[in-house]
């Protein structure tokens, strides 16, 4: 989703003087946070992939990749899913599958067309789950009006995976006078936020081994091209769009403000967190707005358009609980900072890996 | 040190050994040890930490806590030297 | 939520804000002790509300980031050896020792979990008989009776496969350190609520006395640290100095007794190193004898491992608030919250990583530069 995403910058450390007993994110090895959506995710693909692969279409790091081809503009996108558990509250791994790459490629403002499915299944994994899964998938399509039109299909030896991989990958076409990315976001840009945040994050945790809570949350998994067209069609000059997935909306809003060189103020009490979202994370050490969502946008929109569009976004459906919650502007470049309920404000830095329930 | 939440009793399993109960956090509700406040009732606050009810919450206190905020610069609003009085609400109208 | 919702009323935020607006006259310094305190100051932007008179120095509260470097490095052994199930409080996991963390041994193979009570690793170790599952046994006062509770348990149950790594440290010896450090700045304390639910308050009218100090005990809701900073000035005011209860919906003078008796039968008191301010006497707790068989450190023969901490970090110095954060050579060159020397960089609340972050949110790149890129490490 926003892997490729982050703009990742050399450290002012230099590494032969330092004293440093914890040379904390050189890892010699894979670590859970390189899959967290944060920096090190960022530093893995910076330091690993984009030099392997160096072209400047990837160097543009969006959620998808926009190109031209045969006189039309495509938008590319892939993503693996790799939940545990496979069924939660709200969805399951089939959901994510179609909705995860249909709004990575919803985020370039494209509309999402068709859809490959690559199954990587574990011996001895139920049929009855991989029907499970393929029936999610099969419905989400639909849901999402996408085509499922190409897959494959890997076994690999009991205790060589988890049960069921899915990777996506999706072709979409971008209407006419869209330029969606997070380099255009601009000073003075409103940024909205589609709905309230956190509930996919905490909706799995609730379910996690060893962490099992009560709630009533679910996932929020959606398609949200149908509410990105909706949004157009009020005007094409949206500057920018992602769905705050892993990492969450800190992680989206920092990626923005490093890409664009803008800085993002939010005002905390305009931040749609529910109440039990709160709690939840309130219980486990949590801040809301690192925790994932699969259903939800961030909208960096021109001042004089974001009150039609947030009127548009709040007629559709998926956006109903769509909020004004900030705006971009040009003090601090590359930093989020929250104004509190008090009146204070904070820093909203990128997370490093993956957020863990805490004590202290 | 020690994020500790406040959550009401939901109810208690006298039969847990150790003593368990179930404790809503307002919406989100999870199993704590309560063997350190063994006479505690369902309906009860108590504050929680890493799975263990470690004191009641008492209403009183809190209560009490509340009003005195409510009281605060009321007095003086009342019999206060008017100037001070409005230099202080100017001060604080432009605290951020 | 009850109990949270109330104490987080802006309008009455601002009363307690004039009021302490009003009654302070001159410069005060408060240490506030806990790390979760500091949390909610840096969450909602306290500090930055309060009149500049009143400054707050960031105690050293936060037992992730005190815990000592060298039983980092003997959980850390522990945790990549075969047949261990290591679990611990997620903060632990990113807490640097000698040149990884329990991420990197995970990675590497280790069978390291993340467990949200002590509990949790109790029944992992009843449903893996055949494994050493070892518990990462670290905190203030508030977290010793869920830790005492495990291993009680765990010697009742006859579970030989459950150990404890302790590291527990007290906050009195702490606050007795600081005190007594030569050009102590701290005039006034704000006592951690959640350690004084379990311990009372017996042990803080004494401290207050001998050392002419103002100690508040104070909860962790906005109201209640700016109810905390209000009494605490206003006894600094008047020249007074005892102990004061601000918490007083969660703390009884007496504690938690039945809590203090299993502290009291599972741990005694020992001396113990503070990562970044060196040894305290008697700061710390440690098994007793009769639970002796349940320590991990002896069982897998890792109290040998010491590590010398950095001489550039002077965590210490900032966290009894001699120094400022930027008065340390090392700082924001050596040390970042990428590559931490001390505690007081570790945590995302620390006093070093604040004032890192803060100074890079008034002193950013110019437009179209690069922009550093040292992140916080979220732990703490």
């Amino acid at each position: 989703m926003a892997d490729l995403a982050t703009d990742v910058r050399e450290t002012a450390v230099d590494p032969a003087n330092r004293t440093c007993p914890a040379p904390l994110r050189d890892q010699p090895v894979v670590v859970m946070g390189h899959g967290g959506g944060g920096a090190l995710s960022a530093e893995l693909i910076e330091q690993v992939f984009t030099p392997a692969y160096g072209n400047p279409t990837l160097a543009a790091l969006a959620d998808s990749a926009v190109l031209e081809l045969g006189g039309a503009r495509l938008a590319f996108s892939t993503d693996s899913y790799v939940v545990r558990p496979l069924f939660f509250p709200g969805g399951s791994l089939g959901d994510l599958a179609v909705n995860g790459t249909v709004n990575d490629l919803a985020m370039s403002g494209a509309s999402p067309a068709y859809l490959s499915t690559a199954f990587i299944l574990e011996e001895g994994v139920p049929l009855d789950t991989v029907e499970r899964v393929a029936r999610a998938v099969g419905a989400a399509a639909r849901e999402a009006e996408v085509t499922v039109a190409t897959g494959d299909t890997k076994v690999v030896e009991s205790g060589h995976g988890d049960g069921v991989y899915v990777t996506t990958a999706g072709v979409g076409l971008v209407p006419e006078g869209v330029d969606i990315r997070p380099q255009r976001a601009r000073p003075g840009d409103a940024v909205l936020v589609s709905g309230p945040i956190g509930l996919h994050g905490v909706a799995i945790m609730s379910v996690r081994e060893g962490l099992e809570f009560g709630t009533e949350i679910a996932s929020d998994t959606a398609p949200l091209a149908g509410l990105v067209a909706a949004m157009l069609a009020v005007t094409r000059d949206i500057h920018v769009l992602r769905d705050p997935t892993r990492g969450g909306l800190g992680a989206s809003l920092n990626e923005i403000a490093r890409a664009s060189g803008t800085g993002v103020r939010l005002r905390e009490r305009a931040i749609p967190v529910p109440e039990d979202v709160a709690n939840a994370c309130g219980f486990l050490g949590l801040d809301p707005l690192y925790v994932a969502n699969e259903g939800r946008l961030v909208a960096f929109v021109p001042p004089e358009h974001a009150e039609a569009v947030l009127a548009a976004m709040r007629a559709h459906p998926q956006g109903a609980g769509a909020a004004l919650i900030g705006e971009c502007v040009a003090e601090h470049p590359g930093m989020v900072v929250v104004a509190t309920g008090l009146g204070g404000s904070r820093v909203l830095d990128l997370p490093l890996g993956e957020q863990l329930p805490r004590i202290c | 040190m020690c994020l500790a939440v406040p959550g009401k009793v939901v109810s208690i399993d006298h039969s847990a050994d150790p003593l368990t109960g179930l404790i809503d956090f307002g919406g989100v509700s999870k199993q704590a040890c309560l063997e350190y406040l063994p006479d505690v009732k369902v309906g009860e606050y108590v504050i929680v930490h890493v799975g263990f009810a470690l004191q009641r919450l008492d209403e009183e206190s809190a209560r009490a806590s509340l009003e005195l905020f409510e009281q605060l610069g009321l007095l003086e609003e009342e019999f206060g030297d008017a100037w001070q009085q409005a230099a202080r609400q100017e001060s604080g109208s432009e605290a951020p | 939520m009850k109990y949270l919702d109330e104490f987080n009323d802006p309008a009455l935020a601002r009363r307690l804000l004039d009021e302490i607006r009003a009654t302070v006259t001159r410069p005060w310094a408060l240490m506030e002790v806990c790390g979760g305190q500091t949390h909610s100051i840096i969450r909602h932007g306290i500090d930055q509300l309060l009149p500049e008179e009143v400054e707050l120095i960031h105690g050293p509260g936060c037992p992730v980031c005190v815990t000592p470097l060298d039983v980092i490095d003997q959980a850390l052994e522990i945790a990549a050896r075969p047949g261990v199930i290591f679990c611990s409080f997620g903060d632990m996991l990113r807490v640097p020792g000698t040149g990884r963390d329990l991420f990197r041994v995970k990675g590497e193979g280790g069978d390291v979990r993340v467990v949200y009570s002590p509990m949790d690793a109790l029944d992992l170790a009843r449903r893996h008989p055949d494994r050493q599952v070892v518990f990462f046994a670290i905190g203030f006062e508030t977290t010793a009776p869920a830790n005492a509770m495990a291993v009680h348990q765990a010697r009742r149950l006859g579970l030989d496969n459950f150990s404890l790594l302790v590291s527990h440290v007290r906050v009195p010896p702490a606050v007795e350190a600081i005190m007594t450090a030569p050009e102590c700045r701290v005039q006034g304390f704000l006592a951690a609520g959640h350690v004084c639910s379990v311990m009372g308050t017996a042990e803080y009218p004494e401290l207050a006395e001998r050392h002419r100090v103002p100690i508040v005990v104070t909860g962790f809701e906005p109201l209640d640290i700016l109810e905390g900073i209000r009494r605490a000035v206003r006894q600094l005011e008047r020249g007074e100095h005892r102990l004061e209860n601000a918490y007083a919906r969660a703390v009884r003078d007496e504690g938690n007794p039945a809590a203090l008796r299993m502290i009291e039968e599972v741990f005694e008191v020992t001396d113990r190193n503070w990562r970044g301010i060196g040894p305290i006497p008697g700061s710390g707790w440690r098994l007793t004898e009769a639970y002796r068989a349940h320590d991990a450190g002896h069982r897998f023969d890792v109290t040998g491992i010491r590590t010398e901490e950095p001489a550039a970090c002077r965590a210490g110095e900032v966290l009894q608030g001699l120094i400022k954060p930027t008065e340390c050579e090392a700082f924001g060159t050596a040390c970042t919250p990428r590559t931490p020397l001390g505690a007081t960089m570790v945590s995302s609340e620390g006093a070093c990583a604040a004032y890192y972050l803060y100074r890079r949110m008034n002193n950013p790149a110019p437009q179209g530069s690069r922009i550093p890129q040292e992140e916080m490490n979220p732990v703490g």
